[in-house]
């Protein structure tokens, strides 16, 4: 299979990442490449068998639902002394709702 | 002092030969003397290494130091550091200094080791050859027009040139064995779930995992003593009791210290795929092995040649997945100008991401989109259990897996660049040991027209211990692991 122009497009835009139509043509070519590498798969009868989606079967652990050291105020603002723009503890962005 | 072993260097700490301070300013010297022309560092900060080591001088001199305490040891810049520019390789994280620690790089510090630089590497662990990082290539210390290996090439460069004793790496496909291999080093991968993942930068979190590039098996081994251990932070992280990784390296050695061992030869990884130069040094190793005592057996990995094909699936997926945190809100890079919060993502996202990424990134999206989930994602999963199935029966027959690390030695810089598929298929022989989670190393073999080669021994799960060994068995018969690359006396 190989993808469109258009499918790039749609990917970014899905995965938020401008690109250019000459980006796009670029990268079109880059993908169909390494899907013709993906494509050895698709020969391979896999009927029955169990996906693996981890080397090792694992129950997830738990843990107490209880306020943690990252719930200080200290901590929130060692962690917002790095964000491109903060106010009062709020992390801020352009208006998303009139 | 920079030809010491790990062990040799902590005795002479313990000696009161050197001092923490005096060596770390010693390859903070040799950094600047010679990193300008190997750019394998991005960030030195010389004032918080040397306050780190008069520390460690002052708990050597309360005489209670463990292995490494003193010792310098240089970080891939994928692990978080408090107060230390965290960059990935990335222009994305250009801005990041981290406000905690890495259990990684937690547990080195609480073992009194001095944290002596940041690594340079591929931009977010994706790539081969060192060339996608954002602060720019990394060139091999053994010839400088060549890579140095990927994605953990800073530190593969930094310890081969003597600019650390020892460092740590990441490896997702390959990324420490496959530099490990091109830079003359021993490199583990552990198992999965043995190294915490917690503050290690997330690329493909089913296959990642953190393990130590240095000079030798015995080396690495005190390494993994620092590093291994379970995390109640990292879910993968696995509840084991704790080894010690150096254990068989001591017991005693005799003629055939391998008098026993049974050594699989898949007949996958001695086929076209690799150079005949790289693949006469690995023979050359069988016939030591067997010297050594190890008998040989053939053993056969029918569905690893489907490996490579199966993780640009699962990893891209996994990565597009991953990398959605970085949007330009919390940290790192947000692009100057945009108009609403779509361009603020997409806008900072774009400029933020070298190609390499966007590509990957793309191709998770992809694979993971509605109406390609099953035919890719799931198929590659189920692929990904062949292969785990396929070394499964292989080591009913065998106690390790020997083959070459990459079918290659170290390429020209520039040479696979524009070709995403050729560089991929240098990691044919080491994505399938991420895939199944086991546990693997690469150590040097010979050389090839000046530049090193490496074998790559791969174990069953939890078998660090014995790979170490078999590897440091090798090492007390062989000096292809003591070489050192001219001009870096």
């Amino acid at each position: 299979m190989s993808l469109t122009l258009e499918q790039v497009h749609r990917v970014a835009h899905l995965a938020r990442i401008e690109i250019s139509d000459h980006e796009a043509a670029s990268t079109l070519g880059h993908l169909n490449g390494i899907f013709a590498l993906i494509e050895e798969m698709q020969a391979v009868d896999t009927q029955g068998v169990a996906p693996m989606a981890h080397a090792q079967d694992l129950a997830q652990r738990l843990r107490a639902d209880r306020v943690s050291e990252s719930a200080t105020i200290e901590q929130r603002a060692a962690f917002q002394a790095i964000a491109p723009e903060t106010e009062a503890g709020l992390y801020l962005v352009p208006k998303v709702i009139e | 002092m920079i030809e010491r072993s790990l062990q040799a260097l902590q005795q002479a700490l313990a000696a009161k030969e050197i001092s923490s301070v005096e060596l770390t300013q010693l390859y903070l010297e040799r950094i600047a003397q010679h990193n300008p022309q190997l750019n394998a560092y991005i960030t030195v900060d010389p004032a918080s290494s040397l306050a780190r080591a008069r520390a460690a001088d002052a708990q050597l001199a309360r005489g209670d130091g463990g292995p490494l305490t003193g010792i310098p040891i240089a970080h891939k810049d994928i692990f978080c550091s408090r107060g230390w520019l965290t960059t990935c390789g990335s222009k994305m994280l250009s801005n990041f200094v981290s406000p905690y620690d890495a259990a990684v790089i937690a547990r080195f510090e609480t073992a009194g080791a001095v944290l002596l630089g940041k690594t340079n590497m591929d931009e977010f662990a994706m790539g081969s050859s060192n060339e996608t990082s954002f602060y720019g290539p990394v060139k091999n210390p053994w010839n400088d027009s060549c890579v140095p290996g990927g994605s953990s090439g800073g530190s593969a460069a930094a310890v081969a040139a003597r600019l650390a004793p020892a460092a740590t790496g990441t490896d997702t496909g390959g990324s420490i064995r496959q530099p490990a291999a091109l830079c003359n080093l021993t490199g583990m991968k552990p198992s999965y779930g043995v190294v915490s993942r917690y503050g290690m930068i997330a690329f493909a979190s089913s296959l990642d995992q953190a393990g130590p590039l240095a000079r030798s098996a015995a080396d690495c081994a005190l390494l993994l003593n620092a590093m291994a251990g379970f995390d109640e932070r990292d879910s993968t992280s696995l509840d084991r009791p704790a080894e010690d990784y150096s254990r068989e390296l001591q017991t005693g050695a005799g003629e055939k210290p391998l008098a026993g061992f049974k050594i699989g030869l898949p007949e996958e990884f001695f086929g076209d795929g690799c150079s005949p130069e790289v693949m006469q040094l690995v023979e050359a190793a069988i016939t030591e092995y067997r010297r050594l005592g190890a008998e040989t057996v053939a053993v056969s990995l029918p569905s690893t040649h489907l490996s490579v094909a199966a993780y640009y699936v699962i990893a891209p997926a996994e990565a597009s997945s991953n990398l959605a945190r970085f949007d330009g809100v919390r940290y790192g890079y947000r692009a100057p100008q945009y108009r609403d919060l779509n361009e603020l993502y997409s806008k900072s996202r774009a400029q933020g991401f070298g190609a390499e990424v966007k590509r990957r990134i793309l191709i998770g999206t992809y694979v993971l989109s509605h109406g390609y989930y099953d035919a890719y994602y799931l198929q590659a999963q189920r692929i990904r259990r062949l292969i785990a199935d396929d070394f499964a029966k292989a080591f009913e027959q065998c106690d390790v897996i020997l083959g070459p690390t990459s079918p290659s030695t170290a390429f020209k810089l520039g040479e696979k660049a524009a070709d995403p598929v050729q560089m991929y298929l240098s990691d044919i022989y080491t994505i399938a040991v991420n895939l199944a989670g086991l546990p693997a190393i690469s150590l040097p073999c010979g050389f090839a027209g000046g530049l090193p080669a490496g074998l790559q021994l791969i174990g069953n799960y939890f078998t660090e211990s014995r790979l170490l060994n078999v590897a440091h068995r090798y090492q007390q018969i062989s000096s292809w692991h003591l070489q050192r690359p001219g001009g870096f006396a």
